[in-house]
C-alpha cells in the first residue's frame, strides 16, 4: 500500500514535469508577445527592451526553464505580468470559488445520475428505462456554454427564480452547478444503471427475495449499498472534466474561479498566471485519479493494487 | 442459475452471422441508433445541399434583416429561423455551419484516431522502451485540461479551419490510445499470435492480418463516438472566440456573435445551440449501438 502510494506519488511528480515543460514550451511559442500586452501600444522600442529584460524574456528557453523551475520547485509560481501580484495569491484567492462550484457539480451530478440509472435499472426494458438512458445521452452531448445560457434564459431571465451571474449566495450557485455537472449526471446514469444490473443478478438478491423480504427492502438496503460505491469511487475521474468545464461555465455566467482566471489570462498573454492554473489543474486531476484507483480496491477486494 | 448449469455449446451453431451486412441489418432493428442516422444523414444533406436549401447567402447582410431599430427579426415566414444581429438569416448560417461541425468533426477526429491506433497499437505490440515511452506520454496527456491545452494550442496557431481541426486532433487522440494499448497488449499474448508466429509469419503479416482485424470493432466504436466529443470541443471553441473566425459561419460562433443579446434574442442561442446538441447526440447514439452490436460483451455499459 505504501509503496505503491509511494510509486504512484513519484509517478505524479514525473507527469507534473512533463506537463510544465510542455506547457512552457507551447507558451514560449505563442506568437502574441506578453512585453507589447504590459508596455502598450504607445512604449518606445528602449522601454519594451526594458521590460523584457526585466521579466527575463531576452533569454534563452533553457534558461528561462530553468528558472521557472527552480521557483516552482520552492513553492514560488512566479509573479503575474498584468496583475503586479503572486500568481499562487491569486490562485488562492479564486480556488474557493471553483473548489465551491464543483462540489455543487458533483451533488447535482451524484443526485440526478444514481437516481436516473437506478430507477432505469429497477424498471429495466420499460419505456421509462429508454426515457432516461435517452436523457443520459442528451446530457453526455449538450455543450456546456449552450446549457448554461439556456439555463439563464429561463431561470434567471424568464422566471427570475436565480440571479443572473455572479457570485454569493446559494442562488447564485445553482445554475452553474447544474451546467457542470450535467455531463457527469449522464455518465453516471449510465455507469450506475449497468452497476445496479450486475448486482440484481447475484444470487444473494434472490436469496434475500427468497427469504421473503419485499422488493423495496432488498432493493435499498441489499442491492443499492454494493451498486452505488464503485460508482461514487470514481469521482476523483470527474475532477479533469471538471476543469475543463470552469472554464466555460464561469465565463458564461461571471463565476470568480480559476476558470475565469485563465481564460482572462490566455487573452491577455498573462504567461505566469495560465502556467499556475494549467499546473493546479493537472495536479487536481492527477490527484483524482490517484484517489479513484486508491478507492477502488477497498471498496471492490477483488481489485488489487497493481 | 439455470445458464450456468448449461453446458456449453460444443459447434458455436447459434452464432450470429459476421459482416457488415448483419452489422448493418442489426442496427437497422435499434430505434435509437435509427434516430441517431437519420439526424447523421439530415446534416449532411443540409450540409451538401446547402445553397438548394436556402435562398440567402449566409454571409450577407441583408437590409430587411433587421428591424427599423437595427435589432434581429425573430423566426417568421420569411427567414425560418430569424435573422442575427447583422441581419444575415439563421438558416443559412446553420445550414453552411453543418460544413463546418462536419468537417472538423470527421477530419479531426480521423487524424485523432490515426494517431491513437499509432500509439495504441506500437505501445501494445512492441513494447520495450518506445512502448514505454508512448504509454508514459499519454499518461502526461491525460493530465492536461483538455479545453486548457486546446485554447493554447489555438492561441499559438492562427486559427483557421484546418488549424482548428489539427488542434482538436492532438488533444483527443489520447483516448484511443488508451483503448487500443489495452487490446493490442492482450491480443499480442494470445495463441493464435504465437500460432502464426511458430508458423513463420513475419511481424507485418501478423499486425495487418491478424491484430488490426480484430482492432477494428474498437477503432469504428471510437470512431464514432469521437465524433461527438469533436464537434462538441469545436464548438465551445467557436463559442470562446478561438476556433472558426468569423464570418465563416460555424454552430459555435453564430452563438459567440450573438450573446451578448441572446435575452432579448433566444433564438440565435437556441437554433444553433440545438444543432450541435443534436449532431453530438445523433454520434453518441449511433456509437453506443454499434458498441453493443459489435461486442456483446459490453452491452449496456461503459468502455
Amino acid at each position: 500500500m505504501i509503496a505503491y502510494l509511494a510509486r504512484r506519488l513519484g509517478q505524479a511528480v514525473l507527469i507534473l514535469f512533463g506537463v510544465s515543460v510542455i506547457t512552457f514550451a507551447l507558451l514560449y511559442l505563442l506568437p502574441a508577445d506578453p512585453v507589447r500586452q504590459i508596455a502598450g501600444r504607445s512604449a518606445t522600442p528602449e522601454t519594451v527592451a526594458n521590460i523584457r529584460r526585466e521579466l527575463g524574456l531576452d533569454q534563452p528557453f533553457l534558461v528561462q526553464y530553468g528558472r521557472y523551475l527552480a521557483g516552482l520547485l520552492q513553492g514560488d509560481l512566479g509573479r503575474s505580468y498584468l496583475q503586479r501580484s503572486e500568481v499562487s495569491e491569486l490562485i488562492a484567492a479564486r480556488l474557493p470559488a471553483s473548489l465551491l462550484l464543483m462540489a455543487g457539480a458533483i451533488a447535482c451530478e451524484l443526485v440526478f445520475g444514481l437516481t436516473m440509472g437506478l430507477i432505469a435499472a429497477v424498471k429495466r426494458g420499460s419505456a421509462l428505462d429508454q426515457g432516461l438512458m435517452v436523457a443520459s445521452f442528451v446530457g453526455v452531448s449538450a455543450p456546456q456554454f449552450v446549457v448554461g445560457l439556456l439555463l439563464l434564459y429561463v431561470f434567471a431571465v424568464r422566471l427570475g427564480w436565480f440571479p443572473i451571474g455572479g457570485y454569493g449566495s446559494w442562488r447564485h450557485l445553482v445554475l452553474p452547478s447544474v451546467t457542470l455537472g450535467i455531463l457527469g449526471a449522464g455518465w453516471y446514469a449510465r455507469m450506475m444503471r449497468s452497476s445496479m444490473l450486475d448486482v440484481l443478478r447475484q444470487d444473494y438478491v434472490r436469496t434475500a427475495r427468497a427469504k421473503g423480504l419485499s422488493r423495496a427492502v432488498v432493493l435499498l438496503r441489499h442491492a443499492l449499498p454494493n451498486a452505488i460505491l464503485p460508482v461514487i469511487a470514481m469521482v476523483g475521474i470527474d475532477i479533469g472534466l471538471f476543469m475543463s468545464g470552469i472554464v466555460v461555465v464561469e465565463s458564461v455566467f461571471g463565476w470568480p474561479g480559476i476558470g475565469q482566471l485563465a481564460w482572462q489570462a490566455i487573452q491577455r498573454v498573462d504567461i505566469p498566471i495560465i502556467m499556475g492554473v494549467t499546473l493546479v489543474s493537472a495536479c487536481a486531476i492527477v490527484l483524482g485519479n490517484l484517489l479513484a484507483d486508491t478507492l477502488a480496491p477497498f471498496i471492490d477486494p477483488r481489485i488489487k493494487l497493481q | 442459475m439455470t445458464d450456468r448449469i448449461a453446458p456449453e455449446p460444443v459447434i458455436a451453431a447459434a452464432r450470429p452471422p459476421r459482416g457488415p451486412q448483419s452489422v448493418i441489418g442489426r442496427l437497422a432493428r435499434r430505434p435509437l441508433a435509427l434516430v441517431g442516422l437519420a439526424i447523421i444523414l439530415l446534416a449532411v444533406l443540409g450540409a451538401v445541399f446547402a445553397p438548394w436549401l436556402t435562398a440567402y447567402d449566409p454571409n450577407e447582410q441583408l437590409f430587411e434583416g433587421l428591424t427599423l431599430e437595427g435589432a434581429p427579426l425573430p423566426p417568421n415566414a420569411q427567414f425560418l429561423l430569424g435573422t442575427d444581429l447583422l441581419g444575415r438569416d439563421l438558416l443559412a448560417r446553420i445550414l453552411y455551419g453543418a460544413r463546418t461541425s462536419l468537417v472538423i468533426g470527421i477530419v479531426a477526429n480521423g487524424v485523432a484516431l490515426a494517431i491513437g491506433t499509432l500509439v495504441g497499437v506500437v505501445a501494445g505490440f512492441f513494447r520495450g522502451l518506445l512502448g514505454a515511452a508512448l504509454m508514459r506520454f499519454t499518461d502526461l496527456m491525460m493530465a492536461f485540461p483538455a479545453l486548457l491545452l486546446a485554447i493554447c494550442l489555438a492561441a499559438i496557431f492562427r486559427p483557421s479551419l484546418w488549424i482548428v481541426a489539427m488542434v482538436i486532433a492532438l488533444v483527443n487522440w489520447v483516448q484511443t490510445a488508451r483503448v487500443v494499448y489495452t487490446e493490442t497488449s492482450s491480443l499480442a499474448r494470445r495463441e493464435f499470435v504465437d500460432a502464426e508466429r511458430s508458423l513463420g509469419a513475419g511481424t507485418p503479416r501478423i499486425l495487418f492480418l491478424h491484430i488490426l482485424p480484430h482492432l477494428l470493432p474498437t477503432i469504428i466504436v471510437w470512431g464514432t463516438l469521437g465524433i461527438s466529443t469533436t464537434v462538441l470541443l469545436e464548438a465551445t471553441l467557436s463559442y470562446l472566440g478561438i476556433g472558426v473566425q468569423p464570418p465563416t459561419p460555424s454552430w459555435g460562433n453564430i452563438i459567440f456573435e450573438n450573446q451578448t443579446y441572446f435575452q432579448a434574442a433566444p433564438w440565435l442561442v437556441f437554433f444553433p445551440g440545438a444543432a450541435i446538441l443534436a449532431l453530438a447526440l445523433a454520434f453518441n447514439l449511433v456509437g453506443d449501438a454499434l458498441r453493443d452490436v459489435l461486442d456483446p460483451t459490453q452491452r449496456g455499459r461503459l468502455a
